[in-house]
């Protein structure tokens, strides 16, 4: 393949990685919408098109029309560049992040490798973009000259800083069995069917890496950095329109990227499975753990920020050390 | 009645059972485990998968689906005809006026050429109106009601409150469409279904 056809071929899988994560994540909310309603017994969106599914179609042509408002006292470069870099970073971190098996493209002999870029570090490439992705709301948070602003970054600093620990340190003991960094490499060493994915063997890590997710996309456990009763917004407070639509967009792209990754690491990711294919089993998957997200939400409290340090300090982590001695242990 | 209205603690009351706190590090260390491995958090995950299974909606489609309101609802007041002659019952008496708590009532009457009593205008600020209800209480001809019409969106307030507003209006008079206003001590439609069986003696 000459160089010219792998720059657009590159290109082409950026763009659609782009506009179809961009579309699920209005999509998302949709569905977050109406799952949550169900499950306190009510309706959801009901109005816009049928059973409310135009909502997104609605909520696009306010966020993008309202005004776009910064504060008097704002940093102001910064002020606007920040939820650019929550939404951008979110979607480089998919860049590294295998979608789906290759496939032939119709009517050709031509292979797709639905991934932007194979690289051999892919799942720390993956997690040192999503934890970039950190200073969106840290410079929105300082640049917005607003305390619950400055209270929701200062949160969201701890959270994220705290939690990659326990995210790297779960990691390891499973990277450690399959000795490679790819995530194709994590995929492929689990082919030989269900008795061979991770879970089984790494069920401690498979847990700690979920708790660790909840927390790394600000989901509904451990969304402190948003909790409306105690700082207003967080730092999403000072936002409207189209900035704030960015960090929602980047939000529910983390969303993705950490069910990709749960899927791909612990539970096969896209091999096929007795006759459903692999494409099949990789969007069940993702299905699954996004509905997992918001099962979670509808269920659960929020915990304090105290707590929050004290179950990942003291509990996570010297769980997930353990579990790196353990493996290390057996492999030996 | 005494027994009852006696607050202080007695040999009948009991102490509900509470959980000593944990001091020491191990007990501590105890009860997290504890809670940790209960599972209360997966009956909280079971109780709203079961809700969102069951898929009992409870809500009201509001501008398409009305709840029921009660016969004693009051909502924005109307002024009543006579059924024979399709005059307002007004008498102009003042009762309305006089007791109305927020003074939002005002009634201009005169003597007319037959030396009668006219009701000229009868308006009500419902920027003032707290919607007691005492004016269609006390009213002795039941000509100022309140109606069940609580959709009342407009420019302004005083689109409501002039006798021309207030009044029947005549086509729905004269098809007999004038509802009273059932008022204090209706009963609901469903009252006998509501109904529960109490004790009669404590």
């Amino acid at each position: 393949m000459n160089e010219n056809a792998m720059i657009i071929e590159t290109i082409i899988k950026a763009v659609t990685i782009l506009a179809v994560f961009s579309a699920l994540a209005g999509f998302t909310t949709y569905i977050e919408r109406k799952i949550l309603a169900f499950m306190q017994r009510r309706l959801g969106p009901m109005h816009v098109g049928p059973a409310g599914v135009l909502q997104i179609a609605a909520d696009g042509i306010k966020l993008f029309t309202k005004e776009d408002f910064i504060p008097q006292n704002a940093v102001k470069p910064i002020f606007k560049i920040a939820p650019v870099i929550t939404a951008a970073t979110a979607f480089i971190a998919l860049a590294a992040v295998p979608i789906l098996p290759e496939f032939i493209l119709p009517f050709t002999d031509y292979v797709v490798r639905p991934i932007v870029a194979d690289i051999n570090v892919g799942i720390l490439f993956v997690l040192g973009a999503m934890s970039v992705g950190m200073y969106g709301p840290l410079l929105a948070g300082m640049s917005q000259s607003n305390k619950w602003g400055l209270l929701g970054a200062a949160r969201t600093v701890i959270q994220l800083l705290s939690f990659e620990v326990v995210t790297g340190l779960s990691l390891i003991a499973p990277l450690m069995m399959i000795g490679s960094l790819s995530l194709i490499d994590i995929n492929n060493y689990q082919t030989g069917g269900l008795s061979d994915w991770l879970i089984w063997s790494q069920p401690v890590a498979f847990i700690l890496f979920l708790i660790a997710g909840f927390a790394e996309t600000n989901r509904t456990p451990f969304d402190l950095l948003e909790h409306e009763a105690e700082i207003v917004s967080g730092y999403a407070t000072e936002y409207s329109g189209m900035r704030w639509g960015l960090f929602f967009i980047g939000e529910y792209a983390n969303l993705f990227t950490v069910s990709f990754l749960v899927s791909i690491i612990f539970l096969g990711g896209f091999n096929p499975l007795w006759f459903i294919p692999g494409g099949i089993m990789i969007l069940l998957k993702i299905s699954f753990f996004i509905f997992l997200f918001l099962w979670v939400r509808a269920a659960w409290p929020h915990v304090r920020p105290d707590q929050l340090m004290w179950f990942c300090w003291k509990v996570l982590m010297p769980v997930a050390v353990i579990n790196i001695l353990i493996t290390g242990i057996v492999l030996i | 009645m005494e027994q009852f209205k006696d607050r202080n603690v007695k040999d009948g009351y009991m102490f509900m059972e509470m959980e000593s706190i944990p001091v020491e590090p191990w007990d501590k260390f105890k009860q997290v485990v504890r809670r940790t491995f209960k599972g209360e958090l997966f009956v909280g995950l079971w109780v709203v998968f079961r809700e969102m299974c069951r898929f009992d909606i409870h809500t009201t489609q509001y501008p398409l689906e009305k709840l029921p309101i009660s016969p004693r609802y009051r909502a924005i007041h109307a002024l009543q005809r006579h059924m024979d002659s399709g005059e307002n019952r007004c008498i102009g008496c003042g009762l309305c006026e006089k007791i109305c708590p927020a003074n939002c009532i005002k009634i201009d009457t005169k003597i007319d050429e037959n030396s009668r009593k006219e009701v000229g205008e009868y308006t009500i600020n419902f920027g003032r109106c707290i919607f007691c209800g005492y004016c269609a209480e006390v009213c002795p001809e039941l000509a100022i009601v309140h109606t069940d019409d609580y959709e009342n969106a407009s420019e302004q307030r005083a689109h409501y409150g002039a006798v021309d507003d207030l009044l029947t209006p005549m086509d729905i008079f004269k098809m007999g469409k004038q509802k009273e206003f059932m008022g204090f001590g209706a009963i609901n439609d469903n009252a006998d279904s509501n109904i529960k069986k109490t004790p009669t003696s404590y």
